[in-house]
């Protein structure tokens, strides 16, 4: 008897800024491209600059995670199948690039300007598992206190 | 370039016409155009056609099929939001080059019961939405709305205002898909879409068309006495902004826009007498007052406040209603709005007439992003 050697699970980011490590003892870090020439930054891999133009190859450079909200909308009407309401944030990296992301640990039925400026850290999540059984790994907020 | 005469408008009611296809919609609209102009399909030498889900079917000739396939040049344009008002420019230019003397610029768009959030499609296991923040329009102009509030202090009331002031203007457009007035404690108590805009502050899907006819000056003069002009046209697209594509830029790209059309009419905000502008949520038209110059930065709350943008106000804003009320068929907005400039330049905007409107700007932004301004004068 030969048993079916079985398939590993892997895990796979849902963008492909966020790099997920093979070896689960490592964590999950977002990256970006750095222009050469002027210093902008993109979330994920470049051919140019979309600031300047330039086609130098970009530098790659790891994200830390950190940093603060600078708008946000709560979300109550959404596609079907997510938790809603939600706070749906632009947050302010310190790398000088921003990025979309779900808040956690504010209250979504009660918005305030005290949420500008506020810090979050990044923690990543498994948030479904995609048609060949890997799981799908997200990259989301929460409000340090 | 040439002085460009708009010489005919049209548009059908924006609603739900679930028993039409998108061209029958089309081609009623763009009949009455013609007819409004005193001509034929046979006097059009050009055709440029906006919608955005039917430009890849080829719709723009399927139109002239139905209306008079006469061999002409035609384009078919999408710019997301900003289709309708993207093809009025290229008839525009068809015109101003000296290359045609008559043009035809149709918009028209079919969303059946699509609703907020649009249809789904692609591979939902990698989808973001709702799991890393939101790209939907409901969050994204939620979110423009929340940095004027960090901007400046802003009020959920102050938008909510906004929808108060265009539905009340609805009343009296028979074109509108809503004609309903709201109180602003209905407004502000609507289910909860993407705060702070709730239902009444979010456009209203639905079907529609419009159609405008365009003439160089001297073919105008055959036609009419008393032809309005294009004093300006200007399309941006979003240049570099720290923060986009993150989070789309809906502020320089109309800031820029403006200055051209501004430069190009060799007018200003204040000699204006009517704007059309692109209230998709209610968050969106109060942030335009600024990007246009309306008002100064950080006084659109004020501005609202006093009821400058109302009909019998300073400067009135969506006299229409707005897409808050008409409802929002994306490639026949921004042919639309221009066409209820063109009514009431002309006097024969009804009971919703702006009095002795000379001057009218029209702006659209498609989300991406593509922004148009349009002024039109006598
Ligand atoms: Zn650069």
């Amino acid at each position: 008897m030969t048993e079916e050697p079985a398939t590993e699970k892997k895990r796979n980011p849902i963008v492909p800024f966020l790099r997920v490590p093979e070896d689960p003892k490592q964590e999950p870090y977002l990256w970006g491209s750095k222009c050469k020439a002027c210093g902008s930054v993109f979330l994920g891999e470049r051919i140019a600059c979309g600031k300047c133009g330039d086609t130098e190859p970009l530098e790659e450079i790891h994200l830390s995670g950190d940093g603060e909200i600078y708008v946000f909308s709560v979300v109550y009407q959404t596609v079907p199948g997510l938790d809603a309401p939600y706070v749906a944030a632009i947050i302010d990296l310190p790398e000088g690039v921003s990025i979309r992301g779900n808040v956690y640990g504010l209250d979504p039925e009660k918005p305030s300007p005290e949420w500008f400026g506020k810090k979050v850290k990044m923690y990543t999540e498994k948030v479904r598992t995609d048609r060949e059984g890997n799981d799908v790994i997200a990259a989301k907020f929460r409000v340090l206190n | 370039m040439r002085d460009v005469a708009m010489v005919g408008g049209n548009m059908i009611k924006f609603g739900r016409y679930p028993d039409k296809d998108v061209v029958q919609l089309a081609a009623d609209a763009t009949i009455g155009a013609l007819k409004d102009a005193g001509i034929s399909i046979n006097e059009v030498e050009m055709v440029a056609s906006g919608n955005l889900y039917q430009s890849n079917a080829m719709i723009g000739q399927r139109i002239m099929k139905e209306i008079g396939a006469t061999g002409v040049p035609v384009v078919n344009v999408a710019n997301a939001c900003a289709t309708g008002s993207t093809a009025f420019r290229e008839a525009y230019l068809a015109i101003a080059s000296g290359m045609y003397d008559v043009a035809l610029a149709i918009g028209s768009e079919q969303m059946g019961k699509m609703g907020l959030l649009g249809a789904g499609g692609g591979n939902r296991d990698y989808s973001t939405e709702g799991v890393m923040g939101t790209g939907l329009m409901p969050g994204v102009f939620g979110q423009a709305g929340v940095e004027h509030m960090r901007k400046y202090g802003t009020k959920m009331e102050h938008f909510a205002k906004i929808s108060v002031k265009n539905h009340k203007h609805s009343v009296h457009n028979p074109y509108a898909q809503y004609r309903k007035e709201t109180p602003l404690e209905d407004v502000m108590n609507a289910r909860m879409i993407a705060w702070p805009n709730t239902l009444l502050m979010c456009c209203p899907t639905g079907d529609g068309a419009a159609a405008a006819v365009l003439m160089s000056a001297e073919k105008a003069r055959q036609y009419t006495t008393n032809p309005v002009w294009v004093a300006a046209s200007a399309l941006t697209s979003d240049p570099w902004q720290e923060r986009n594509p993150t989070m789309f830029d809906v502020n320089t790209v109309t800031r820029n826009a403006a200055k051209q059309a501004y430069d190009q009419a060799g007018l200003g905000p204040e000699d204006l007498t009517q704007v059309e502008l692109h209230d998709c949520f209610a968050t969106a038209e109060l942030i335009h007052y600024e990007n246009l110059g309306l008002c100064g930065d950080g006084e659109a709350g004020e501005f609202i406040d006093r009821g400058d943008p109302c009909v019998g106000g300073r400067i009135p804003v969506n006299a229409s209603g707005g897409l808050l009320s008409k409802g929002h068929p994306l490639g026949a907005t921004g042919v639309a709005n221009i066409v209820e400039i063109m009514w009431h330049l002309r006097g024969q905007a009804g009971k919703r007439q702006v009095e002795n409107s000379k001057v009218g700007l029209a702006h659209v932004i498609g989300l991406g992003s593509a922004c148009t301004i349009h002024i039109i004068k006598k």
